[in-house]
């Protein structure tokens, strides 16, 4: 599925954004891969927005460049990108179908195609018995579903959803996932900003961190996973666990009852994960001996906390 | 171009839609018939007040006070006062006051005349008598001192003035009358229409930034295009409205309302007062008491009887505005108006732009209304009541934020084409002027959330780049 290796479809080089008191982007480049599920991750007042707000022609980059498959990014794209933001809103009084075709007119889609798009896409998300209704009556799940369908219905080449899960239940969540699965499937590319890393973990083919304005990680999610392995094994078993050896060292361990134990072991340089089983077999009974992968959750705050009070660095290896 | 004028298409049709454009395009010309109407029949029918006079003074006062258009006197019962107010307060049909000379009143000491009413009498009876009481003595000294009465109607002097306007072809009669209620009218409905759709503007941007459907919008349009396809959808509206109560008036003047006033036979008075308030659902009161006082309301003025609608007979506003320059009313007004809805528009758009909600956008519309609210009122004492053509009227048909109104109001009084070229040039150039003003509040202040905004924070956002 995944597919680094293709051109980039959204170049961002070096771009710069001040306003009046604070430095929004410093020197932002990243690049992402055509047809694939791209997490724009950081903090709160990272700059994120900010950058989101370039890429969608909301605000002009005080320098650098965007570029948009090779092309300086310019209004005609405009048709060719959809936009979900965090904040968003409908025009309450106005009727659902009506509003649909309206924004989509907005991307230059013809009236006739958006008429039946429109059609087959409140089909899909269960939403057709409320065309004619005017959006106030709707619920927030509907709203919401109706906020989707008016950024994909002009079949954008590059989708950001700025936080597209929140005020779905589980449910219409999952529904949203599939979707957007599938939308990466029939050729589209996803930037998706998130603050919810299961979410992350479970889409994004690639993935970027930004942190106090400036980009301090990229690339693909298990390229970046494999960076920050810390050589780490747990093990689960049965005995006593007595670890006193020179190249390996217990992280953590917990005794559990009927003489069970759970450990992490760390390996030091030179040692292999073969060698602390044998040493490990030669103690107890081993029940499970597996490595652990970082997650994204765990690389995020160790990254954005090395930058931060010390208080988040606990958090790392809780 | 082609966005805006989709935005423009919602911004209309939303509107035009709702129930309450509607009705109130519906329901004003109505109103305003009713009200004309009301106040047509009611006026004709109480033309003049009866006024009974009780008079012990031995000097026949009660057969010497003349009737006029607004008073006419009768003989109160006889005996003492207390029985004349006994049979005012029981006449039929009903008088209006009870007029009182007392014995003590003499030509040397013409004092203690009293009127007595039911309820306070009003201050324009109380004139009207005594502008009679007085003839009356007047006249009385004067046959004492041995004047004829011949010699005293021959010196009474009757002025007629006619004023000429001499830029109009063949030096047309200059009708004071319709002039300034049209006067009224227009620079009314500017006033009013700015401020209704202005503040519309305004209610629509915070809208839309509320509603959070902002950013989703200028990702796909510029927030110029955003701001101007608003501002230019509601002016389609307010001109739509127009078209409608101009028709819906029109009708309502030429074909419902001389039916239901010819059986009651409409003196001249009341058709002019009908007539001049068609046009105009708010200032119904104002024109129609200008329109009275009009030399075409004399029905002794030959020109006026020559003109002016005999009763019965169809009648219109439409006949009675042939003295006036309405081509150029008409295309200075919709110029003039659209130029100042423009202006006010985009100042009202920023404001919106700049609030969280609606509560926030008072402190900035006051700057904002003051002038709007001034030029009316200056404009009607600068050129209405003053001189329509002087020098104040002339800066003030000139300054931007005034000449929407000023301009206006001065169109039926004439005004020459270099003044209307050059204001409408400023104009222009001051709407483009707040515009860009606006734009560059606005393209900030549409992004901007939770953040208590200054004068000085405003004047920040014009200099931020894009």
């Amino acid at each position: 599925m995944q597919k680094t290796t293709a051109a980039p479809i959204l170049e961002v080089r070096d771009v710069r954004k001040h306003y009046a008191a604070h430095t929004a982007l410093d020197g932002v480049s990243l690049a992402v891969p055509e047809q694939s599920i791209f997490g724009l991750l950081g903090p709160n007042g990272a700059g994120k927005t900010s950058l989101i707000r370039i890429i969608t022609q909301i605000t002009g980059a005080d320098s650098g460049e965007v570029l948009f498959r090779g092309e300086k990014l310019n209004s005609s794209h405009i048709g060719q990108i959809g936009y979900l933001p965090e904040e968003r809103g409908l025009y309450k009084k106005m009727k659902v179908g009506e509003q649909l075709l309206y924004l989509a007119q907005l991307r230059d889609l013809s009236r006739a195609d958006a008429v039946q798009r429109i059609k087959k896409w409140l089909d899909r998300l269960e939403l057709k018995p409320w065309a004619e209704k005017n959006v106030e009556d709707l619920s927030k799940g509907m709203q919401q579903k109706v906020q989707f369908i008016a950024t994909v219905l002009h079949e954008p080449k590059l989708i950001i959803l700025d936080e597209p899960f929140s005020g779905f239940d589980p449910i219409n969540a999952n529904l949203i996932k599939d979707e957007i699965l599938a939308l990466r499937d029939q050729g589209a590319t996803i930037i998706f900003s998130t603050h919810r890393m299961e979410s992350v973990e479970e889409l994004c083919d690639s993935i970027a961190l930004i942190n106090k304005s400036r980009k301090v990680l990229d690339g693909p999610v298990t390229a970046i996973k494999n960076q920050f392995k810390t050589n780490t094994y747990e093990v689960e078993g049965q005995g006593r666990l007595m670890l006193m050896h020179p190249d390996f060292e217990v992280v953590e361990q917990k005794e559990r009852e009927n003489d069970h134990f759970y450990a992490r072991v760390q390996l030091h340089a030179g040692a292999t994960p073969n060698d602390l089983l044998r040493f490990l077999i030669g103690q107890v009974q081993v029940h499970a001996f597996r490595e652990r992968i970082p997650s994204i959750n765990e690389i995020f705050i160790r990254r954005v906390g090395e930058t931060m009070p010390g208080s988040l660095v606990e958090n790392v290896n809780a | 171009m082609n966005k805006i004028w989709l935005i423009i298409q919602r911004e209309y049709l939303t509107r035009v839609r709702k129930k309450s454009f509607l009705v109130i395009s519906l329901l004003a010309p109505l109103l305003l018939a009713a009200t004309t109407i009301g106040i047509a029949k009611f006026s004709s029918s109480s033309e003049a007040d009866v006024v009974a006079v009780h008079d012990e003074s031995g000097l026949n006062m009660a057969a010497r006070l003349q009737d006029t258009d607004e008073v006419h006197f009768v003989p109160a019962a006889p005996g003492s006062l207390a029985a004349a107010q006994a049979a005012f307060e029981k006449a039929k049909p009903k008088q209006e006051a009870l007029l009182d000379i007392p014995a003590s009143f003499t030509l040397d000491k013409p004092q203690g005349i009293q009127v007595m009413g039911k309820g306070n009498v009003a201050l324009k009876r109380q004139l009207n008598i005594r502008k009679a009481v007085t003839k009356a003595v007047s006249e009385l000294k004067m046959a004492r001192s041995g004047i004829k009465q011949e010699t005293i109607d021959d010196l009474q002097a009757k002025i007629e003035l006619s004023a000429i306007n001499l830029d109009e072809v063949g030096g047309q009669r200059n009708d004071a009358g319709t002039t300034t209620g049209m006067a009224y009218v227009l620079s009314i409905l500017v006033y009013m229409f700015i401020f209704i759709y202005g503040v519309q503007v305004m209610r629509g941007v915070s809208e839309e930034k509320s509603n959070r459907i902002m950013e989703v919008m200028i990702s796909s349009v510029k927030p110029f295009q955003l701001m101007m396809g608003k501002i230019l959808g509601i002016a389609g509206v307010v001109l739509t409205q127009f078209a409608l109560w101009l028709v819906l008036s029109w009708g309502i003047t030429t074909v419902v309302a001389p039916l239901l006033l010819n059986s009651d036979k409409p003196t001249t008075t009341t058709t002019t007062t009908t007539a001049a308030t068609s046009t105009s659902p708010a200032t119904a009161a104002q024109p129609a008491t200008t329109a009275t006082a009009s030399p075409a309301a004399d029905p002794t003025s030959p020109d006026a009887l020559a003109e002016a609608p005999k009763p019965g007979q169809t009648f219109s506003i439409w006949s009675m505005l042939g003295g006036l320059p309405i081509g150029r009313i008409i295309g200075g007004f919709l110029f003039f108006f659209l130029g100042g809805y423009l202006l006010y528009s985009s100042l009202f758009a920023a404001i919106g732009s700049a609030v969280d909600d609606q509560t926030d956008a008072q402190q900035f519309m006051f700057p904002v209304t003051i002038p709007l609210i001034l030029s009316y009122i200056v404009s009607i004492n600068v050129i209405i009541n003053g001189d329509p053509n002087g020098p104040l009227a002339f800066w003030l048909s000139m300054i931007p934020l005034t000449s929407p109104i000023a301009m206006v109001m001065r169109l039926p009084f004439g005004v020459p084409v270099w003044q209307l070229a050059l204001s409408g040039t400023l104009l222009v150039l001051g709407f483009i002027g707040t515009t860009w003003v606006a734009a560059r509040i606005y393209r900030v202040g549409i992004l901007m959330y939770g953040k208590k905004v200054t004068y000085k924070e405003l004047s920040k956002w014009m200099f931020y780049k894009g």
